[in-house]
């Protein structure tokens, strides 16, 4: 496995409760693994904990079979790339720079960047699909555009695993699908996914396993229609939804109005009585 | 970056290295300050080669280096507003070096060393205060205590300075508003032997500037050991502002200005901004010098002043744009 948790529990601080309860997780080579749950159930901190962010009060977390805490910063960002929640530029560079700023981990101090260099940097461009942006400012770019540009220079790492935080927050629909079908054709290539996402549809469209966690503990782990089940997101999630089957088997996820109570289009009646008005945020 | 803005660049540098050799109290023609120069003769011999001369070489690489300690610190803090004087380094390492004169025991090696402790525990001080409202800094926040720690180490300064009856602390007044007015080649040798190491490991971690500008966690990601970065950036800066404190006195705002306009010009990777910083921060230096000391004439200005007067508007403009 490239990326391993082992009963791995977080406490933020002292005297304050678990932020992640022995959660367990692993990606393999060529394997998407999505990690969903309500704001606040850990995702983040799950991810911290996997890249060695974190302190671990139990557990472990390996990458490529060794713990977390044993590699260099150097030496994990030439194997795991990460592109985070949110990031914004005070010194905007152009884009061929900042895909160059992935190459950090194999340059020198003071050396210029090479010819394998340059070679990661227009793959990474190519695949992205942003070979045309290269000169432009970072600062000129769209939502969809600088997300690219970011997971462009997480490849140029040259990595064998590739996590992702909610990238397609704030994303169209375009832009969104555009990158969901990116990250399939990485994995596919042999790369290790990990994506936190709250699109539990494309999630399940799109990962092999989904890893669903609530207030720091895991609820449930394995495919998609083992996971995404109506009485257990309903729960977790606290709102009724449905879950329909899609063509190609997948499981799709439609949360309920309270109108819905009396007629639910095709599938079961919702797990959970409706909320009343009140308690609607 | 083409090779015709380097040649400017030069062509600049050669001509306010001239500039600053010609200006000065006493009028000199280009040809006496030239056969002074180089052979040592003739009427203005003594005034170029043991007061301008090396006048002009610490202005520029007191500039030079205020100037990448600005590019570091605005990197450091994701805020193009910060520099060591702003931030508190400066009054931090004045009051460490005018507490070394007041006590006697300071000879001119040992200045700067104790501005150096000023300026560290300026920065701790700048620090500590601006993680009051949680784990997160806030470049603003910092900025604010920066100028908080500023005015408390120069409210100490006064004190001390009223207070001490050693003979160096008279002339620490006019010392403290900046000037090169007791520039000397000795003055330089110190403060090159302080600056060396500093500006090395700066340059040094140019290409590490570059992720930590990005954030913390990208930085992380992207393979570069934050807090040991920090750490380096934090003493390195510190040791310089404190080198160049310790030689002409608390000179503001040329590691704002500097940077900012190389920046723009250029928008470089620090490998590229961190050099030109240097020989434009020189340059500004060395004109802002020459200003003081050819304005009101035969009087000299502080230098201080004059980078202030440049400053404080491109401050107030560069706070209305990242407040906006």
């Amino acid at each position: 496995m490239i990326l391993e948790a082992r009963s791995v529990s977080v406490r933020y601080r002292k005297g304050r409760p678990l932020a992640l309860n022995q959660v367990s997780c692993g990606v393999n080579p060529g394997e998407l693994v999505a990690v969903v749950g309500p704001n606040g159930s850990g995702k983040t901190t799950m991810l911290r904990a996997l890249l060695g962010l974190l302190p671990l009060e139990t557990g472990l977390a390996l990458v490529d079979g060794r713990a977390v805490s044993q590699w260099s910063r150097r030496s994990l960002a030439q194997t795991v790339g990460v592109v985070g929640q949110q990031e914004e530029t005070v010194f905007p560079l152009t884009v061929a720079e900042t895909v160059m700023l992935g190459r950090y981990a194999y340059l020198g101090a003071l050396g210029a960047p090479g010819v394998r260099d340059r070679a990661a940097v227009q793959t990474a461009l190519e695949r992205c699909d942003i070979v045309g942006l290269a000169d432009r400012p970072v600062d000129s770019l769209s939502g969809g555009e600088w997300k690219r540009v970011r997971v462009a220079r997480a490849l140029a790492q040259e990595p064998r695993a590739l996590i992702l935080d909610e990238p397609t927050a704030s994303l169209d629909v375009r832009h969104e699908m555009e990158l969901f079908e990116l990250v399939d054709h990485l994995v596919r290539d042999g790369l290790g996914g990990l994506i936190i996402t709250h699109h539990l549809n494309l999630a399940a469209r799109f990962s092999h396993r989904i890893l669903l966690l609530d207030r720091g503990s895991v609820v449930a782990t394995g495919t998609p229609a083992e996971v995404l089940n109506q009485e257990t997101l309903s729960r977790v999630f606290d709102w009724p939804v449905a879950v329909t089957t899609w063509s190609d088997g997948s499981p799709q996820v439609m949360p309920l109005r309270p109108s819905d109570r009396t007629s639910t289009p095709d599938g079961p009646p919702p797990g959970r009585q409706m909320p009343s008005r009140k308690e609607v945020p | 970056m083409n090779g015709l803005r380097i040649g400017l660049l030069l062509l600049a540098l050669m001509g306010c290295l001239l500039l600053g050799l010609l200006a000065g109290s006493v009028s000199l023609p280009l040809t006496d300050v030239w056969n002074g120069l180089w052979h040592g003769g003739g009427a203005g011999g003594a005034i170029v080669r043991d007061l301008r001369a090396p006048r002009v070489v610490l202005a520029f690489l007191v500039g030079g280096s205020l100037g990448v300690c600005g590019a570091a610190l605005q990197a450091m803090i994701r805020n193009p507003l910060a520099e060591p004087y702003l931030l508190g380094l400066s009054s931090g390492a004045g009051l460490g070096a005018v507490i070394a004169i007041a006590s006697r025991a300071a000879g001119p090696w040992a200045v700067p060393l104790a501005a150096f402790l000023g300026a560290l525990a300026a920065v701790a001080l700048v620090y500590r205060l601006s993680l009051v409202s949680g784990r997160r800094l806030d470049p603003h926040v910092l900025l604010l205590s920066g100028v908080v720690v500023g005015a408390f180490a120069g409210a100490l300064m006064s004190a001390v300075m009223v207070l001490s009856d050693a003979p160096g602390v008279r002339n620490a007044f006019l010392w403290l508003l900046g000037g090169f007015g007791a520039a000397s080649w000795r003055a330089l040798a110190v403060f090159s032997a302080y600056a060396v190491l500093p500006l090395g490991l700066l340059f040094y971690h140019a290409r590490s500037l570059d992720l930590i500008a990005l954030g913390d966690e990208a930085a992380h990601h992207l393979g570069a050991e934050v807090d040991r970065i920090r750490r380096v950036i934090y003493l390195s800066t510190a040791l310089l502002t404190a080198a160049s404190v310790a030689t002409c006195g608390i000179v503001g705002f040329v590691g704002l200005v500097v940077p900012h306009a190389v920046r723009t010009t250029f928008r470089p990777l620090h490998r590229t901004l961190l050099p030109l910083v240097f020989v434009a921060g020189g340059c500004f230096l060395v004109l802002a010098d020459v200003v003081s000391r050819t304005a009101v004439r035969p009087l000299e200005l502080p230098v201080g002043v004059v980078t202030a007067l440049v400053g404080v508007p491109l401050f107030a403009l560069l706070l209305r744009r990242t407040l906006a």
